[in-house]
């Protein structure tokens, strides 16, 4: 018999017990559904962690730090490596040699610093750090109110919301309500900022460096100086996140932080080391052309002499961490399409029994084996796609109808909502061909033994 | 006129031979022996009527005849062809193109209208879609059913389901039409009136016809052979008209 026909007999055959059939396929569509939905919800918690992360800009970022330091991210890499006080100094020239490194983007100094900032007369000391221009497009800055800054070294500057907050006095309570960007932006944006700072100055080069003779030791002083700043923007998120502690809460454009020659914490250690007449930095941020090529990167820069870190080997564990979560989720998703599957098998054994007596007549009439089996097999096939297709409907309304749960929950704890779950293509089309093999394999033994039925007994049989 | 070439046949080729057919089964403790040894020729374009009591195995022969089921011991030569030693997809395409059956109770499929009954062995044979209805349709014609086409068997009389049952047997034109107890669920009349159609398909479509019944008086109005069982062994085989008993009716009680 030809496909078309057997599919075409199989449709109208389940139409004729419709209420049995239909129960079957509900059953099918419920284990789907059920797979749907909790693979969605785990795929949906990867996605949202990974954002998370990714929003922070750092999956395909390097940092630099140097081995003079001697204070790498990492102990292994204080005891391999050529010793601190023979590494390199991470300064302009080296940085301008890891930016050549093949697969780099962008190699720029990382400059942070305590600051005094003065607004509406009351002095507030944080941190400050340097924004690339770069980071213009970085996730980080979703749902920043206001704009980026206008150019390089636009005397402006970005607020992190919780600094907003606390300039505008509104401190909240731990683990409660986390402030509205928007409500924090209104009265901020545009306002001015008095920033003092102490200014390194070079000067020229003097007979302090003693007996020493052919070295060309440079000196500096350090000027008490005060800079006026617009605010431009205030970010929601927290651009500067993986710093821990050290995290920045107010960003300036990076070149406007470098012009101002701020005084760097790492330039006491310069005093004891004056060969370099250019400033060493704290750390270099590399951006990497895509995560896969971070590794090859943070060797190269190894092999320079410098310590580096990067977070790809804590997204290693994140990974393994949502990959068993998606198997569970899997597992006791795919329990409830195997035992749907067991009703296919009684429903298909059941439907023997009932048609013995049209198994007879048609093997009587020149049916083969294979057309019988194919037959049965088809009429699970067919249970296998309507189930697919109702589960899939069914297990991404489940899956909206618990994200919006959620999120009415979240609304409530005074947390900004969240997609918690997500049906890619790939789940859709899989969970469709799944439930249609399953159901095939649950036709086998029902069909074989149609099949095998003999037709003088089954016509014999009243 | 149109007897002429089934007279030629009949007295020329054989189409249907057994030798030593035996189809023995376990029923609990005791082996029934419903065919035993039975060696029958069957000329092309004969209508042979196989008599005996209930039990007497002709239906089972028929069975075995019909490709249905295997014999125990012994050959059914069909056409030149063993059908013992034919596999299980050549013995589908056997029935599915050599022979016809129609049975007692009819045996059409319930869910089914009279025309997708009749168009089932068109699907097995994967004769085009296009096809297939026009030639259902021809063959319910044949037997006077146009007006029943879009029926379920449920609907109709024994007489009409027996005639649907008919144009399904003939739809792949087969060269047998085997019928078991064709007439056995229904009144005399319509009886007559499915008989008159089985001999036609003798008569002009040259089909030989092999019918099981216990009724003596149907084998003796239609029947150009009579073969008769009991305890699936042959008892008796005799020409209609022409007084020739071929075979010796041994004892027993006749």
């Amino acid at each position: 018999m030809k496909t078309y026909d057997m599919a075409e007999l199989a449709v109208r055959n389940l139409r004729e017990s419709i209420l049995r059939n239909s129960l079957t396929t509900v059953g099918i569509s419920v284990g789907v559904a059920s797979l749907v939905a909790m693979l969605s919800l785990g795929i949906g918690l990867q996605q949202l962690a990974g954002r998370r992360l990714q929003k922070s800009g750092l999956f395909d970022t390097v940092v630099v730090t140097s081995r003079r330091d001697l204070r790498g991210f990492s102990r292994e890499q204080e005891e391999n490596g050529p010793a601190p006080a023979e590494s390199p100094a991470l300064n302009e020239p080296a940085r301008q040699k890891i930016a050549q490194l093949p697969n780099v983007v962008e190699a720029y100094p990382d400059i942070r610093f305590i600051t005094e900032l003065r607004f509406e007369d009351k002095p507030y000391l944080t941190m400050m750090a340097g924004l690339p221009f770069s980071a213009k497009n970085n996730d980080a800055f979703d749902g920043m109110q206001g704009g980026f800054f206008s150019s390089d070294t636009a005397p402006e500057v970005i607020l992190q919301k919780s600094f907003a907050a606390q300039l505008l006095g509104k401190t909240p309570k731990a683990g409660s309500d986390e402030a509205n960007v928007a409500e924090l932006a209104k009265p901020l944006l545009g306002q001015q900022l008095t920033m003092r700072y102490a200014e390194r100055t070079a000067t020229p080069a003097s007979n302090i460096a003693g007996k020493n003779d052919n070295s060309s030791g440079t000196a500096y002083s350090v000027v008490s100086r005060e800079a006026t700043l617009k605010i431009v923007g205030v970010c929601d998120l927290d651009p500067d996140s993986m710093r821990g502690q050290a995290r920045a809460r107010i960003f300036l454009p990076l070149k406007l932080a470098q012009n101002l020659h701020v005084m760097q914490p790492s330039d006491l250690r310069d005093t004891t080391n004056v060969a370099g007449g250019t400033p060493a930095y704290t750390t270099v941020e590399v951006h990497v052309k895509s995560p896969t090529q971070v590794q090859p990167v943070e060797d190269a820069i190894k092999k320079m002499g410098f310590n580096t870190f990067s977070i790809v080997d804590a997204t290693r564990s994140l990974r393994q961490f949502f990959a068993v979560l998606d198997l569970f989720l899997g597992i006791f998703g795919s329990l409830a399409l195997a035992v749907a599957s067991i009703g296919i098998i009684n429903t298909l054994v059941m439907a023997i029994l009932e048609r013995r007596r049209e198994i007879g007549i048609m093997k009587a009439i020149g049916a083969s084996d294979g057309d019988v089996k194919g037959l049965f097999f088809a009429e699970a096939g067919v249970m296998g796609v309507f189930g697919g297709v109702v589960g899939v409907a069914l297990g991404w309304t489940i899956g909206r109808v618990i994200n919006l749960g959620t999120n009415v929950y979240l609304k409530r704890q005074h947390f900004p909502p969240e997609q918690i779950w997500f049906v890619p293509w790939w789940l859709v089309l899989g969970a469709i061909a799944f439930a249609i093999v399953v159901s095939l394999l649950s036709g086998l033994y029902p069909a074989s033994r149609a099949a095998r039925l003999d037709p003088v007994q089954a016509l014999r049989y009243e | 006129m149109l007897t002429a070439p089934a007279e030629f046949n009949l007295n020329n080729s054989i189409a249907i031979r057994t030798e030593n057919l035996c189809r023995h089964y376990r029923m609990g403790e005791a082996l029934i022996r419903a065919v035993d040894g039975i060696s029958v020729q069957v000329a092309s374009g004969e209508f042979v009527a196989l008599l005996g009591t209930s039990g007497s195995g002709k239906s089972s022969l028929l069975n075995l005849i019909a490709g249905l089921d295997r014999p125990t011991s012994g050959s059914v030569v069909v056409q030149k062809s063993d059908l013992a030693k034919l596999s299980r997809e050549e013995l589908a395409k056997y029935r599915l193109h050599t022979v016809g059956m129609v049975f007692q109770s009819f045996n059409l499929i319930p869910s089914m209208t009279l025309l997708e009954n009749v168009e089932l062995p068109l699907r097995f044979a994967e004769v085009d879609r296009g096809k297939r209805e026009g030639l259902a349709r021809q063959a319910l014609d044949r037997v006077g059913l146009s007006a029943r086409l879009r029926h379920r068997p449920a609907e109709l009389s024994g007489g009409e389901q027996q005639r649907a049952s008919l144009a399904r047997a003939l739809i792949n034109q087969p060269r047998f039409l085997l019928a078991d107890e064709p007439t056995g669920n229904l009144d005399s009349q319509t009886g007559t009136e499915i008989m008159n159609f089985i001999r036609e398909f003798n008569e002009t479509l040259g089909m030989t016809i092999i019918m099981v019944t216990h009724e003596r008086s149907l084998a003796e109005r239609y029947a150009s052979r009579m073969i008769f069982l009991a305890d699936g062994k042959l008892v008796g085989d005799q020409s209609n008209g022409v007084s020739a008993t071929t075979v010796q009716t041994r004892g027993g009680g006749l």
